[in-house]
């Protein structure tokens, strides 16, 4: 078992014959992902690789393909109608990695998903992995394993430095999902928290947040109140200045929201080990499991 | 990206929201000028992206023209929140009679945008939330039907009583949400929104954030840009599109990621160090982001040594390591530095940076010790 993304995954591609799309396309077929779709407006008819047929649209590649979950890689401008697009052909799971994305869009994204019951991971995000199964996204494969530690993050490479430290610990992972730095996203921390509560083959979890808002609060609570599995959680960004962006669009400390130490106390409290640095996630997990 | 006051007004202004007519001035003799055009009182007001402008003594009440090119002659190069006062906008003084603030802002929280407004205007609204929370009417607008014309009404009749003032703040908030969308923001306020001597609602002072995101949709607002604000090495590093926040501290770090960026930043405290910056220099191995790199980073007279953490995923290392061989060739540099690089080709990229001088470890924790230690002059010597 994993969660989100597994064996059954048929994965079409929004944005297959771009740049970004060509590359991580082939990096998931490498890694074994079913991929059975692409997408790119005016190339319907096409092949990918000689092997992946090309649709004009997401509902004609949903319809003859059967394809049930998207990942996204065309421009920031054309991002959210892309989400809307396969939202609206009843894809269920939609990963858009695409950086970028005004946030007046995603208001009206978010409902629209929400509505339609489909579960919607990033913008700006490095998408999941269930090693050795499968892999949506650009999560780099040579660094997972298999194993029972779900991982969940807003962060990229922060995500592969704690991953790969876990990896080499001999702790492998159920699933690794990057939820995105942006500040208004699809899946937060407290629906991958419930889903590796759910799930038999995860049997404990770690969390990577950062500064800005209050979602790592709100996992921490949740934690608290609905989980039984262990938890442990790092934040980035101690040292970052109020009021200045981090990089991500979501990394800002407002006013006096969003900082650090707030969200390690929110931690402490709610009973999640507290890793001061990456490299402490490794002797805490295996404290608990 | 964060825009000043007279330009947000004039973004209001678009939307038709009354605003008393205002100009900017970058000397006392313009600022004389303009006072002269408008008669009787003026506000010479400082226009930088700091708040708190009033309390530092950047906005004035001129009598007459002379008392506005005085005004304008002590703001202009003050300094407010370490930021210097190039330019003031002049406006004739209006009479008041009561102020509200109307603000709307993306609550992540809730996912909408939401409106605070409060009958307790011209003061820091995060302080009356804090002292006076029931002091403030909040609302969330599903941003797919917009604000419709009974909410706009709801929120007016929050701040006014009398229906003719209702109606006309109505229209105000209504108007702004327009502004808010259109301008693609994050924050759009009116603070104060007053009510003058002869009834009539005006908005006397306004704010925005852009959702930088949004900017590639409207040229005009990117105009606003305000670059001799920007400071010169933060500008430099979005023009090589890189992400580049100065600090204070001694250790110049070159990471991937903001994550990673961030989590470095806060290793080097907890080794006892201090970090100069954060930069992402983002997915890209591109030798010129490294060039660009290495020059934001030296060029901060503070910083005593680099490091560079690299997590290659997609990524690869031997990309990275020929962009620090390439770019240490361009510039000369005289600080240590010291590396570390994991994943995809990490074998052949430290065989590279070993031809080239570099040594290079596997390690984060150990490469931010080692960044540390060559700040404090402990190692000594390059790495």
């Amino acid at each position: 078992m994993s969660i989100l993304i597994d064996s059954s995954t048929r994965l079409l591609v929004q944005g297959i014959t771009g740049r970004d799309g060509s590359f991580h396309t082939r990096q998931m077929m490498e890694y074994g992902t079913d991929v059975v779709a692409g997408v790119t407006p005016g190339k319907g008819g096409q092949t990918f690789e000689g092997s992946v047929p090309i649709f004009d649209t997401v509902a004609q590649a949903a319809d003859r393909t059967g394809a049930n979950a998207s990942v996204i890689y065309v421009p920031a401008r054309f991002a959210a109608d892309a989400i809307f697009e396969a939202a609206d052909a009843g894809i269920a799971l939609i990963v858009c990695i695409t950086e970028g994305v005004p946030v007046g869009d995603m208001t009206r994204v978010l409902p629209f998903v929400a509505e339609r019951g489909v579960r919607l991971l990033g913008p700006n995000c490095p998408g999941a992995i269930t090693p050795g199964v499968c892999k949506v996204g650009i999560l780099p494969g040579q660094i997972v394993a298999p194993g029972n530690i779900g991982v969940v993050s807003r962060s990229g490479t922060l995500t592969y430095e704690v991953v790969y430290q876990l990896t080499r610990a001999g702790l492998g992972q159920s699933t690794c999902v990057g939820i995105g730095g942006d500040p208004l996203i699809g899946t937060d921390f407290v629906d991958c928290l419930r889903a590796f509560e759910a799930d038999d083959d995860t049997v404990a979890v770690a969390l990577m947040g950062e500064i800005g808002g209050t979602d790592e609060q709100v996992a921490a609570e949740f934690v608290r109140d609905h989980m039984t599995k262990p938890v442990v959680g790092y934040i980035a960004g101690r040292t970052a200045p109020p009021g200045r962006r981090m990089g991500h669009a979501g990394a800002i400390i407002s006013g006096s929201e969003g900082t650090a130490g707030e969200k390690m106390k929110a931690f402490e409290e709610c009973g999640i080990g507290v890793a001061e640095r990456p490299a402490d996630f490794v002797e805490l997990i295996q404290e608990r499991i | 990206m964060n825009i000043h006051e007279y330009q947000a007004k004039e973004i209001l202004r678009q939307h038709g929201i009354p605003v008393p007519p205002g100009e900017i001035a970058r000397t006392p003799e313009e600022a004389e000028r303009l006072a002269r055009e408008y008669g009787g009182m003026t506000v010479v007001k400082a226009q930088v992206h700091a708040g708190g402008r009033g309390k530092a003594g950047g906005v004035k009440l001129a009598a007459d023209p002379a008392a506005a090119r005085d005004a304008a002659a002590n703001i202009l190069g003050m300094e407010i929140k370490g930021l210097t006062v190039d330019r003031v906008l002049v406006t004739p003084a209006v009479e008041i009679r009561s102020e509200a603030y109307v603000g709307i802002v993306l609550d992540r929280a809730s996912q909408r945008p939401v409106f605070m407004v409060s009958a307790e205007g011209g003061v820091d609204i995060e302080e009356v939330a804090v002292t006076n929370p029931d002091a403030i009417t909040r609302f969330a607008v599903d941003p797919r039907y917009g604000l419709l014309p009974h909410q706009s009404m709801g929120l007016a009749f929050a701040l006014y009583d009398d229906i003719e003032l209702a109606r006309q703040a109505s229209r105000i908030i209504s108007a702004l949400y327009d502004a808010y969308v259109a301008a693609g923001a994050t924050l759009a306020e009116v603070n104060p929104m007053i009510v003058d001597d002869t009834g009539v609602v005006l908005a006397i002072d306004a704010k925005m954030n852009i959702d930088d995101n949004a900017l590639f949709r409207m040229p005009e607002i990117e105009a606003m840009r305000d670059t001799e604000a920007e400071d010169p090495a933060e500008k430099k590093a979005r023009e090589a599109g890189l992400s580049y926040i100065q600090l204070d501290g001694d250790v110049g770090c070159c990471v991937n990621g903001a994550g990673l960026a961030m989590a470095t930043m806060d290793l080097v405290k907890y080794y006892g160090g201090s970090p100069a910056n954060f930069l992402d220099i983002g997915g890209s191995s591109n030798p010129d982001k490294v060039v660009a790199a290495l020059e934001i980073i030296t060029a901060d007279s503070n910083v005593k040594a680099i490091l560079f953490n690299i997590f290659g995923g997609i990524t690869r290392c031997d990309d990275v390591a020929n962009g620090i061989v390439e770019a240490t060739k361009r510039i000369d540099i005289a600080l240590p530095i010291t590396i570390r690089l994991t994943g995809t080709n990490e074998r052949e990229a430290i065989e590279i940076l070993q031809a080239n001088g570099f040594t290079a470890m596997t390690d984060m924790d150990e490469v931010v010790k080692r960044g540390v230690a060559l700040a404090a002059g402990a190692a000594g010597g390059g790495a």
